[in-house]
């Protein structure tokens, strides 16, 4: 009956190994936090061109992390790609209302992100507005092709 | 030629025939009602097929996530990217290495051992003298052991995936001399729960059922002799690692295929 | 009901691998008698037994115990009726993860709810009547062959049932165990009264114990009587076999041509 003591515990000790591994792929690799969705509140911008930008893509504020983008989608109004992202609460109205929001790039080749800069108006944003300043992303092509354009007429 | 192509009916019929088999055989074992000692007898099994397995999977995990890191940081040096490697590593081993490595593994040390058991148990006639005493053999010998596999294979590779990322951060961190906050943080940044994690498990637990059926079913089918047994022994490897790498393509093409 | 024969198999027709293994074979089993199935080795004696316990299906014919159409059952009721039944393997094939003792416990737990205690004292009774009872936490790897049989004995009658099939039960044993096997079986069912069919093809300790037997060969019933009307039965193949000769009507060598032919053949080729 000794056996099947040893047994049963390194069973038990076998189970709660792999729910804490769960635990740590969650926490630690995957970055989920407990925080609840409703911790956030929503803003709009419209950019000309949106580059390699994807849903989940972080938006910094001076580098912070603030939020994350939700979705992307074509605006068929003007044409030009509509992108959904929450922000965390704390700073729902403290934007002001000529926030600018531009698409940068982490090192040379790394991923998109959207960075916030406050400006000064004394209005701020609230749930669902829209930020009406803002940079497209940089696509190398195009740069590239100016300089070499540049060159030419030059 | 008219030989040939009876031959291949044939052929194609015999497999066929068993592919009924083994679908009959799993309906029956797994999903039949658990006989009354049904949970001790899953607890010893679970330690024979997962407990016992733990050594050579977390070995094996740790050097894994340590080549990863040595290879991946070679590469992404040039590119002066070598800040993403906790990124490069936790992806690729969440999402492939974990869930194929640990299958490959189970299927030679647990999957050939349960063949060989079971057929053991076929030989000696224990399976034929169970089902004279009036106890059913697949509820009794087989269920357990399928219940087993399906739970420890998953289990596994959680711990495969996070001992080959601890491997990495050893080599990337401690050795090569990254930034440990990055480390972490490029893995946090691109490592999303549900899409990576989540689809790890899942093509995991497709991994556990196919090959602890394919182990179960070979031993329960064999030709009860000495060469039969070391014959479904090694079928038992063969094709649980064929399936598990041909359901990796369809599992990736499913899960990643069309995110890009 | 109680003249009526525990077993009837009427007409079982049986192929495997392309080859016939029963062509139409009847037997009667009479209840609280020994039984025996005599015939050469390969003649499927063993797939009569797994037959009547209902592991194999037969391409035609049927096979009744106490009634109940074996094959015509559904599972549940099949194992139901396995229950009546004991049946001990060439092997013994007692389960090898489990001790002398969990061994003849082991249908006690699956089919009844008694307590502990008297399992406990059922399972002594058991391994007393074979004479194992000091043996009891032993594991079957330590057992001899014929203590393994004898230990197979007492699990198979652990449930006392109606009916005991016995697969070839001298079968490689050394004079004594086989004396003490014949001696086990002859007490236990004169004193039980148990029907009991006994597959095997040792003659004298066979027909020391059977009240009545069955030789089969070729897929069919050759010969059945009493042991004393069989041991004068003058049918040639029966006689053959009953008195153990080399060779008869079943010929000593495996078909072939002419043995001239074939050497000359060897040595031209």
């Amino acid at each position: 009956m000794k056996r099947s003591k040893v047994v049963e515990l390194s069973v038990g000790l076998f189970m709660l190994a792999g729910i804490l591994g769960l635990l740590f792929l969650g926490l630690r690799v995957s970055g989920l936090t407990f925080e609840t969705p409703e911790d956030t509140f929503t803003l709009e911008a419209n950019f000309a061109n949106i580059g390699s930008l994807k849903p989940r893509s972080r938006v910094t504020m001076a580098g912070v992390t603030v939020g994350r983008v939700t979705t992307i989608e074509l605006d068929t109004e003007w044409y030009d790609a509509r992108v959904v992202m929450e922000i965390d609460d704390d700073l729902e109205g403290k934007l002001s209302r000529d926030t600018t929001a531009s698409i940068l790039t982490a090192g040379l080749l790394g991923e998109q992100y959207i960075g916030l800069s406050v400006g000064g108006d004394p209005e701020t944003l609230a749930d669902g507005d829209r930020i009406n300043d803002t940079q497209s992303a940089i696509v190398l092509e195009e740069l590239i092709q100016q300089v070499v354009s540049n060159m030419a007429t030059n | 030629m008219v030989h040939r192509i009876e031959r291949l009916g044939r052929v194609g019929c015999t497999s066929m025939a068993s592919l009924g088999r083994a679908g009959l055989f799993l309906a029956r074992s797994a999903f039949g009602v658990p006989s009354r000692e049904g949970w001790s007898l899953w607890l010893q099994q679970v330690y024979f097929v997962g407990v016992l397995s733990l050594a050579i999977v977390l070995v094996s995990g740790v050097f894994i996530g340590m080549v990863l890191a040595l290879q991946g940081y070679t590469i992404l040096i040039d590119f002066g990217a070598e800040q993403a490697l906790g990124q490069m590593v936790a992806l690729s081993l969440l999402r492939e290495l974990a869930p194929v490595v640990t299958a490959l593994l189970f299927a030679g040390r647990a999957g050939s051992a349960l063949t060989a058991e079971i057929g053991l148990m076929k030989a000696t006639e224990q399976l034929s003298s169970m089902e004279m005493i009036g106890v059913d053999p697949l509820r009794r010998i087989v269920a357990p052991r399928l219940w087993a596999g399906f739970v420890s294979l998953p289990l596994l590779t959680v711990g495969f995936s996070v001992v080959g990322i601890w491997g990495g951060y050893l080599v990337g961190v401690q050795w090569l001399g990254i930034f440990e906050g990055s480390y972490w943080s490029n893995m946090q940044a691109s490592v999303v729960f549900l899409d990576d994690v989540g689809n790890g498990m899942v093509k995991s637990l497709v991994f556990a059922c196919v090959v602890t059926w394919i182990a179960v079913f070979q031993g329960y089918d064999l030709v009860p002799t000495a060469e039969g047994i070391s014959r479904a022994t090694t079928r038992t490897v063969v094709y649980s690692s064929l399936a598990v790498l041909g359901l990796d393509f369809v599992l990736t093409a499913l899960m990643f295929g069309g995110l890009s | 009901m109680e003249d009526s024969p525990l077993v009837v198999v009427e007409g079982l027709h049986f192929a495997r691998g392309g080859v016939d293994v029963f062509r139409g074979v009847d037997l009667t089993i009479p209840r609280g008698k020994i039984t025996a199935i005599m015939g050469p080795s390969g003649t499927g004696k063993t797939t009569l037994l797994k037959l009547i316990g209902g592991q194999l299906v037969p391409d035609a014919g049927r096979v009744l115990v106490d009634g109940h159409d074996v094959h015509a059952l559904s599972r549940r009721a099949l194992f139901r009726l396995r229950r009546r039944m004991g049946m001990l393997f060439q092997s013994g094939a007692l389960f090898s993860d489990l001790s002398v003792y969990e061994n003849v416990a082991f249908p006690l737990r699956v089919h009844t709810d008694l307590p502990d205690s008297m399992v406990r004292d059922i399972v002594l009774m058991k391994l007393e009547a074979v004479g194992l009872r000091g043996a009891r936490s032993l594991m079957p790897s330590e057992l001899s062959g014929g203590m393994a049989r004898r230990v197979a004995l007492a699990r198979a009658m652990a449930l006392d049932p109606e009916l005991v099939l016995y697969d070839e039960p001298f079968v490689g044993q050394d004079p004594i165990s086989m004396g003490v096997l014949v001696q086990l079986i002859k007490r236990i069912h004169a004193a039980l009264g148990l029907t009991a069919v006994v597959v095997s093809h040792d003659i004298k300790e066979t027909l020391s114990i059977a009240d009545y037997v069955y030789v089969i060969a070729d897929g069919l019933v050759m010969a059945h009587g009493t042991p004393d009307t069989l041991d004068v039965e003058d049918d040639p193949r029966v006689h053959q076999f009953m008195h153990g000769e080399p060779d008869g009507p079943v010929p000593f060598h495996y078909p072939a041509e002419t043995y001239y032919h074939d050497i000359l053949d060897t040595r031209s080729a």
